[in-house]
């Protein structure tokens, strides 16, 4: 007989698809006012699980137990029905609705036959004061920050009566501030006896929150254990099965001339706000400029101006010697400056695109990948060959469509098109987000390579970690002016998040 | 390849065979025979006097207007507009014929790409428009095609520039000069050598080139082609050309090759069948040519049906109403066949694109 102690109970779950072992006989249990750490990196088989547990998979073996009796879950509405709440990685929120509207929609309360909507936004407000979930009601949800949209989320799931919430990387969307604001909230719904799973690999915020952590690898069960006494190494060692380098060793930079000289910029949004009001800094060659700040403080729109797909309003950017404040995103790749965007599904990557076609999107309309305006498909492929090899990309094939890759092999994808011609800067936004451990350290030291070679790096990244771990030099954005400049080894994680939250010293 | 290529033919075939066996269920409800029906429409369609001739010329359009519906595809562009620059070209075209004295080496493809260009000038500024005020490409040319109706009517009127002075109050122009028409050779139209040639065009453009690359990518993901160094906004507003171009060749071809002059509602529908040939073909200009062979089958051959079988020519718009809707909706065929590997996602084929970008 299962215990009845426990929300939920999970034995000897398999999941085969065509090929491959998903889920190889996996446990996984869940007290209430628990949170347990579900840790593997991409392909690990994380997902498979918690798409079981939540009824989208239907496991080949095993048996699901929730306090203490059979649980039957054939579909996520089964799940929910028995106190389940899932928070997707891509939110399943209706962007012009309401955040009241989004929050009760398939369970509203209704006024005779039709939707009670002041009722709706009551039960909203008390369910957000009752938990500690400040949103207001009725607020349109796609003009919220991603924060908040996850809180809706999660409000979603509570109003639904959750006594089990599953959220899948909800974190890897966050900045640390907002993801200091989860981990909270976490903790505080923990406290009303509502059990978490907490699925991520960042080992900083395992360790953080978690009361357990269940590590998975290949898709085989490798443990769980306390979180108390684990350090980010037993862990990463534990998931990626060997030890991990997690903070990269690097030599003395060795800075040489400006290579990217930005003057009194400024730079508008498409709704016409200025996001960036006058930023001016330097990245000299055979260094890493680190920019640290909450996101939405003018980064991106920064590196869109830098990179030409945003114009400038005022100021002026030079790269090299050559002014290219109106240049076209094509002139200023030509004269020598790799991007890795910030969003690679919506900007780095042609998901039907194959592995080899996504490789060239830099190069396409060059020797030898193209020949008298006729693309040379032999040249493609082996360009592909190699840099599949030389970035270790996990991909079936270099003919597999980009889509069908994890979030890490995307990266890798990119990360290899844009590093593997020599580029005098190098512009990176948040290279690492919603990567995998394996792939952070892989990226990281491709970027160490960069500098290392004597190109400018320019690295944009809302983890502090990252900018600490590359950074030679760190400058902070706090609305759209930068507003600190300094040598990393003079900077402190206090000191950056104070600066970061808009603190004048 | 075969493999793929039978994945991506089921559907189209199956939609096919589908579609005859609606026709032939309204053919039995009619109270005919449908064994003669179709046999009769397959004897009017290829065999017989100058059937296969007649065939390939009825062809020859839907092979253009397929080619520039398949082609703005690529770029994530919807060109319902066809029809305006169908007609469009073949008044244009027209026009250089009866105007120009040229040897016959050059009258040909003079009128041919003065049409062409003229409907391409309209293409462009659709795409300028979907550019710069992202104005909907299927909202203006819709509206085009009326705009665009009507001016060639006016052309062609008793009232515009180009009427037939003979033609007595007939809406026409003047018939073409011999050295502007497009020969037969041994009864076959050559008109339709010359939309299989840009139909070879179109994919190796497509597939082979970086330009088609470009079209390709901008089409799939305008933010990763716009980061790639792809001028998007030129890249709409030449796909939009291009396909208005063939459309408005398309027009050429009949003027040159069928009517010899320009008559206003000779050509009616000849623009919109593009669509459903583009969706048949799934957008591979290759295959547009064997999709239009078989449209203009069966309106070459529906003549005979009629007379043998005694079946009004319409059930042949119903059939190929039927198919069109068999290739609309996948799951239906999927249903009914219980055929597992229908593919109903290949190159960004979707019937409802975005009306917000």
């Amino acid at each position: 007989m299962a215990d009845q102690q426990l929300l939920l109970d999970a034995r000897g779950l398999t999941k085969r698809f065509p090929g491959v072992l998903a889920n190889d006989s996996v446990d996984l249990q869940l007290a209430p006012g628990e949170i347990l750490g579900l840790l593997g990196e991409n392909g690990a088989g994380k997902s498979t699980l918690v798409k079981m547990l939540f009824g989208i998979y239907k496991p080949d073996e095993g048996e699901i137990f929730m306090k203490g009796s059979k649980a039957e879950i054939d579909e996520p509405g089964d799940a929910i029905e028995l106190g389940m709440g899932m928070v997707h990685q891509h939110f399943q929120l209706v962007g012009p609705l309401s955040v009241a509207e989004n929050i009760v929609m398939g369970a509203e309360p209704k006024r005779g036959m039709f939707f009670d909507l002041t009722k709706g936004e009551e039960q909203v407000a008390e369910l957000s004061q009752r938990f500690g979930l400040a949103v207001d009601p009725k607020a349109i949800v796609e003009d919220l920050p991603v924060g908040l949209q996850q809180r809706v989320e999660i409000l979603k799931a509570l109003y639904r009566g959750a006594e089990i919430l599953i959220l899948d990387e909800p974190t890897a969307v966050l900045t640390p501030q907002e993801t200091d604001e989860l981990l909270q909230v976490m903790r505080d719904l923990a406290a009303t006896g509502v059990g978490i799973i907490f699925i991520t690999h960042k080992l900083r915020e395992i360790l953080a929150v978690t009361d357990r952590v269940t590590v998975l690898r290949d898709g085989k069960w490798v443990g769980t254990e306390s979180t108390e006494g684990a350090t980010q190494e037993s862990l990463a060692e534990l998931m990626v099965g060997r030890s991990v380098v997690l903070r990269i060793d690097k030599d003395d930079a060795s800075v040489g001339e400006p290579v990217l000289s930005v003057h009194d910029l400024r730079v508008r949004d498409d709704r016409g706000h200025e996001l960036v009001r006058g930023a001016s800094f330097e990245v000299r060659s055979g260094e890493i400029l680190g920019v640290a700040g909450v996101e939405g403080n003018g980064q991106r729109e920064l590196v869109e101006a830098l990179t030409g797909i945003r114009p400038a309003n005022q100021g002026k950017v030079t790269i090299g010697t050559q002014d290219v404040t109106k240049a076209s995103p094509r002139t200023i790749a030509e004269i020598g400056v790799a991007h890795i965007p910030e969003d690679r599904e919506k900007d780095g990557i042609v998901g039907v695109y194959s592995v080899a076609d996504n490789m060239v999107l830099n190069q396409y309309f060059k020797a030898p990948f193209a020949k008298g305006g006729q693309r040379q498909f032999a040249a493609i492929a082996e360009n592909a060959e190699r840099l599949v090899e030389q970035y270790d990309v996990a991909t079936p094939s270099i003919k597999t469509p980009g889509k069908s890759l994890s979030g890490g092999n995307k990266q890798k994808v990119i990360v290899a098109r844009e590093l593997s011609i020599e580029n005098k800067l190098v512009i990176a936004s948040q290279p690492t987000r919603g990567v995998d451990v394996g792939s952070i350290e892989f990226i990281h030291k491709q970027l160490v390579a960069e500098r290392d070679r004597g190109a400018a790096v320019l690295l944009v990244s809302a983890e502090l970690d990252e900018i600490f771990s590359l950074a030679d030099r760190i400058i902070v954005m706090y609305e759209g002016e930068v507003v600190a400049d300094m040598p990393a080894e003079d900077a402190t994680r206090e000191q950056l998040g104070l600066l970061m939250a808009g603190a004048t010293d | 390849m075969i493999e793929r290529l039978r994945a991506s033919a089921l559907l189209p075939f199956l939609a096919v065979i589908l579609g005859l066996i609606v026709g032939a269920l309204l053919i039995l409800v009619a109270g005919k025979n449908p064994w003669v029906a179709y046999s009769a429409m397959v004897e009017g369609a290829f065999f017989g006097g100058n059937a296969f001739g007649r065939t390939l010329e009825k062809a020859t359009p839907l092979i253009m207007g397929g080619l520039a519906v398949a082609v703005a595809f690529k770029a994530g562009l919807f060109n319902i507009g066809g029809q305006g620059q169908l007609l469009l070209g073949a008044a244009f075209a027209a026009w250089a014929g009866f105007t120009f004295d040229l040897p016959m080496i050059v009258h040909i493809p003079v009128a041919l790409i003065v049409g062409g260009l003229v409907a391409a000038l309209i293409g462009a500024i659709v795409g300028g428009l979907k550019a710069y005020r992202g104005t909907h490409e299927v909202i203006t040319t819709i509206m085009l095609n009326f705009v665009l109706g009507n001016f060639t009517d006016w052309l062609a009127s008793r009232d515009g520039p180009w009427n037939d002075p003979e033609g007595g109050a007939l809406a026409r122009t003047p018939l073409i000069a011999d050295s502007a028409q497009i020969p037969r050779v041994g009864g076959l139209p050559t008109g339709f050598l010359v939309a299989v040639g840009l139909a070879v065009l179109c994919w190796w453009l497509i597939e082979r080139s970086t330009f088609g690359f470009e079209i390709k990518t901008a089409g799939l993901n305008k933010n990763a082609a716009t980061y790639a160094g792809i001028g998007v906004n030129k890249i709409l507003i030449l796909t939009m050309a291009i396909s208005a171009f063939l459309a408005g060749v398309g027009g050429a071809i009949e003027t040159q090759g069928v009517t010899n002059r320009f008559e206003p509602g000779f050509n009616t529908g000849l623009g919109f069948d593009g669509i459903t040939i583009a969706l048949l073909a799934r957008t591979n200009p290759l295959a547009v040519v064997p999709a239009a062979l078989l449209f203009g089958a069966m309106d070459a051959g529906s003549s005979l049906m009629q007379s043998q079988a005694r079946i009004a020519p319409e059930i042949i718009a119903v059939i190929q109403a039927a198919i069109l809707f068999f290739i609309a909706a996948p799951t239906v065929v999927q249903y009914i066949t219980r055929a597992r590997n229908v593919s109903s996602e290949d190159d960004g084929v979707r019937l409802s694109a975005g009306w917000g970008g």
